[in-house]
């Protein structure tokens, strides 16, 4: 019989700990688990990206990694990256460019594109659209997308 | 989808590693970027009694690029391989999948896997690589030519684990890859790297092309390589040897590409990486 194991990890800045089955992904510890529900579960099947979380400042998709195997590792969702009144770069970037229709793929969206701002600040069109190829939205046309993701980058 | 239920271990050193999986027997399994693993698990396809998590094994994410040879550390991520400024290597890591997966995939991973359809394996059997294998009973390096047994069968055996990845710089070889899929984050339908070495007058010195997904393992389109090494690089030169790329080779039919298209493919893809890989 399968056992449990004691993750302890950073989740927006905040050191949360919980005794976890093995086979938790890290998807549902964030939404069940912690109630952080902004993260979203499209396919479950590694391909839509409505999942997207950094791993220690990297994009990853959490419905593909076991909680445990983010123990000890700092975690960043939608949630840590901005507040009402005080909205993240590309939050705003999203809202001014009409970068959402449903909204399902947005948190997602945005982490992709934050971990791409970070590796390559002033990235060109194709740049964009390449960073965000693991990323599916069924509303948009992604044009909008990648004009938010420019804007935003413009903007910092 | 949720895994069956199993047991978790992330192992501080490779001998506690090699450990846990001897404790565990045959349905302990090795996990590394989960990658493929984790989908495999959640599709119930796979359902292994324990997990022996490599993560916290620091030396396998080293990354060695002195005197003409590059040693990565089976941990290594496809992200960082796509960065590392490794000639063909790195440039066929980044056409893995998309960021996300890059960010977590590893090569050790995909190489112990030995998926026909996945990258990395052609292009190591192109560049005449090999990994290390670290068993209980020691360590032996493996030539990427005996690593690809048949469908996700590799000489990785059970309780082994791959420890690291060598090929050399090849200075001198200029190098192309082309991958041939639907939709960006696809796997390849059909892959072909290609590596040529020109020779002062101009001539095919040396080449190399591998082949993906033109068999249950990576293959070299040998007919091809003898037919461009000593001639001419031209256009005419490289079609023609590109005709013979796909000789030999039954690949696996699929839904979206039949033999006979694959075999196409395969001819078209070797005659454009090999004009890229003589520029
Ligand atoms: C949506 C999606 C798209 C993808 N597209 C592509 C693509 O286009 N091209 C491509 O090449 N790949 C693709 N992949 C696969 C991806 O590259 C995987 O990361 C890779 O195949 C496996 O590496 P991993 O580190 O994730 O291994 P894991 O999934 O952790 O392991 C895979 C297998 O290898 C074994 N194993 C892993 N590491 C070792 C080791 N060091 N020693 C011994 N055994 C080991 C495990 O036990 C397991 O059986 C895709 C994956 C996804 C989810
Ligand atoms: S829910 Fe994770 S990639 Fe779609
Ligand atoms: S806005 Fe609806 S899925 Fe992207």
């Amino acid at each position: 019989m399968a056992g449990s194991v004691r993750v302890t990890m950073t989740v927006n800045g905040a050191q949360q700990s919980a005794e976890v089955e093995p086979r938790l992904l890290l998807v549902h510890f964030l939404r069940e688990t912690l109630g952080l529900t902004g993260t979203h579960v499209g396919c479950d099947t590694s391909n839509c990206g409505a999942c997207t979380v950094h791993l220690n400042g990297e994009a990853i998709k959490s419905c593909t990694l076991l909680a445990a195997q983010a123990d000890g590792a700092e975690i960043t969702t939608i949630e840590g990256m901005g507040q009402e009144g005080a909205l993240h770069p590309l939050q705003e970037a999203f809202w001014e460019h009409h970068g959402l229709q449903c909204g399902y793929c947005t948190p997602g969206m945005i982490m992709a594109s934050a971990d791409l701002l970070e590796r390559n600040p002033k990235p060109n069109e194709e740049e964009v659209r390449e960073a965000l190829a693991g990323n599916l939205c069924r509303c948009t046309g992604y044009h909008n997308i990648v004009k938010a993701v420019l804007a935003a980058s413009e903007a910092s | 989808m949720i895994p069956a239920e199993f047991d978790y271990v992330a192992p501080q050193s490779l001998d506690e590693a090699l450990q846990a999986l001897a404790q565990g027997g045959e349905d302990a399994k090795i996990l590394a970027g989960g990658h493929s693993l984790i989908p495999l698990m959640k599709l119930r396809m796979s359902q292994p009694s324990l997990l022996v998590d490599l993560r916290q094994l620091q030396d396998l994410k080293s990354v060695n690029a002195d005197n003409g040879q590059i040693r990565l550390g089976a941990m290594v991520t496809h992200h960082r391989v796509a960065t590392g400024n490794f000639g063909l290597a790195s440039a066929a890591a980044a056409t893995i999948a998309d960021q996300q997966v890059r960010n977590m995939g590893t090569i050790g991973g995909t190489l112990a896997h030995g998926d026909p359809a996945s990258d990395m394996p052609a292009v190591l059997l192109a560049l005449e690589g090999s990994v290390v294998i670290r068993g209980s009973s020691g360590e032996r390096e493996v030539a990427a030519n005996d690593l690809f047994e048949d469908f996700l069968t590799t000489a990785v055996g059970e309780g082994e684990i791959l420890t690291e990845v060598r090929f050399p710089r090849l200075e001198g070889y200029g190098y192309g890859y082309e991958k041939f899929n639907r939709r960006q984050e696809d796997w390849a339908m059909v892959a072909v790297s290609a590596l040529v070495k020109k020779a002062a007058d101009g001539t095919c010195e040396d080449v190399r092309i591998g082949l993906t997904h033109m068999g249950s393992v990576p293959l070299r389109a040998t007919a091809a390589e003898q037919a461009l090494r000593g001639q001419p690089l031209t256009a005419e030169s490289i079609a023609s040897a590109a005709s013979h790329a796909a000789e030999g080779t039954e690949p696996p039919a699929d839904l979206n590409a039949s033999q006979d298209y694959k075999r196409h493919l395969a001819r078209v893809l070797t005659r454009r990486a090999l004009t890229t890989a003589s520029e």
